[in-house]
């Protein structure tokens, strides 16, 4: 947080919208602590019942990946065809595989 | 190492396939800048529009009514708010933002500079005011910067709710009395000129519309969403036996659309520069809340310190 921001730190708002399924950012909020954080983001982000659970974040913890080095970031991944399924061959006949 | 020509033709490329750009993402400049300028004047004007609905909410004629513009007013801060996380993204600090608003460098919707005078008003603003806002912003939905995007597709989901209750004020207020019908006809000729100047300049005078069309910043023109503002709202008036104040307004067959009168723009710049009825007013009162919230914020930081150091806040055990 700069010196000149009096606007209280950022962080990152994840919710989980119904049981079993994961959370999903949903945007962020100013807040000086976890308490306040998660009932700004209550208050933001979830007035029509979108949520059963928040997650929320410091902005400045996340890391992430660059777009522009997308190419070779998930490079690794282009040519192991054998991890999918369809890549192996089964005798006609059988079943349920 | 890209060069900077290449990677502005790489961009371009991106946005000509309809992908969205995210926020570390590369960026030429002047995107960035009006991208920042865009969603700041948006967030601006999705709180300073809180005001003129204040102002009802201590006189609101029932309970149900007063417990709805109370939601409504939630709403619109809860927008500004979005719209300033997204702004946020670009590198562009709160304070920043709040700095320039207060200092008159970053602007909001000249139409917030109207004062709501009426209950009827109230309607109007939802139905007119919020109506002219939705059609712009469901063109926005598909604005090129992926966090205003997800911002205006949540926003236009919550916002349909506002101009039905607007509507359902004018329509209760046209089934009434003949003093209630004659309100609801003076808001009605009041709000919809300043309505139609929301959506900005006419195409050949807009200043950003060519480049922001490119780089789909926005979708459609200024003069395609009003046109389709108009045709929706027309028709919405007649229904309830409002008239809309233009005496030369008629339906053209040809093109299946109403053809209105030309709109007074020099109002317009007026209003933009500062001489609208409550220019003042809004922004004096921006800068007093802020100003009187400011140990709010501070004693809030120091309270967290405070826990910090006693390592003893709520969600730790």
């Amino acid at each position: 947080m700069s010196t000149t921001d009096n606007q209280l730190p950022l962080w990152e708002v994840f919710i989980q919208s119904k049981s079993g399924t994961p959370h999903k950012h949903a945007g962020s909020i100013h807040a000086s602590d976890k308490n306040m954080a998660l009932e700004n983001a209550r208050d933001i982000y979830t007035r029509r019942g979108e949520g059963r659970n928040i997650w929320v974040v410091l902005s400045d913890q996340i890391a992430a990946s660059k777009t522009e080095d997308e190419a070779e970031f998930f490079d690794p991944a282009d040519d192991k065809v054998y991890r999918h399924p369809t890549f192996y061959k089964v005798p006609e006949g059988v079943k349920h595989m | 190492m890209k060069t900077a020509e290449e990677k502005l033709k790489d961009f371009d490329a991106y946005i000509e396939s309809e992908e969205k750009i995210e926020p570390k993402d590369w960026m030429p400049d002047e995107y960035r800048k009006t991208m920042i300028r865009q969603l700041s004047q948006h967030a601006h004007s999705e709180v300073i529009g809180m005001q003129p609905e204040g102002n009802w909410v201590l006189r609101a004629p029932s309970l149900r009514a007063k417990k709805i513009l109370l939601a409504k007013i939630q709403d619109e801060g809860g927008h500004g708010l979005y719209l300033y996380s997204a702004a946020e993204t670009l590198g562009i600090s709160r304070d920043e933002m709040i700095a320039q608003l207060h200092s008159g460098k970053a602007k909001y919707s000249s139409i917030f500079n109207y004062p709501a005078l009426t209950w009827a008003d109230i309607g109007a603003i939802g139905w007119l005011v919020d109506g002219a806002a939705i059609v712009n912003q469901i063109s926005l939905q598909r604005t090129s910067y992926g966090p205003y995007s997800r911002a205006m597709i949540r926003i236009c989901k919550e916002e349909s709710f506002h101009q039905r209750q607007g509507y359902e004020i004018m329509t209760t207020m046209m089934n009434g009395t003949a003093a209630q019908k004659e309100m609801a006809q003076d808001a009605m000729n009041r709000w919809w000129w300043p309505s139609l100047m929301m959506f900005g300049p006419p195409d050949n005078e807009s200043a950003h519309t060519k480049q922001s069309m490119q780089w789909k910043i926005k979708r459609e023109s200024n003069d395609v969403l009003r046109q389709r503002f108009i045709d929706k709202t027309v028709d919405q008036a007649h229904f309830i036996g409002l008239t809309v104040p233009d005496k030369n307004m008629k339906f053209n067959e040809t093109t299946q659309h109403w053809d209105i009168s030309p709109i007074d723009w020099e109002e317009f710049k007026q209003v933009i520069d500062g001489n609208g009825p409550c220019n003042h007013k809004r922004l004096s009162h921006h800068i007093k809340v802020h100003n009187e919230g400011k140990w709010v914020r501070e004693a809030a930081l120091a309270f967290s310190k405070n826990q910090q150091q006693n390592k003893a806040t709520l969600f730790t055990n």
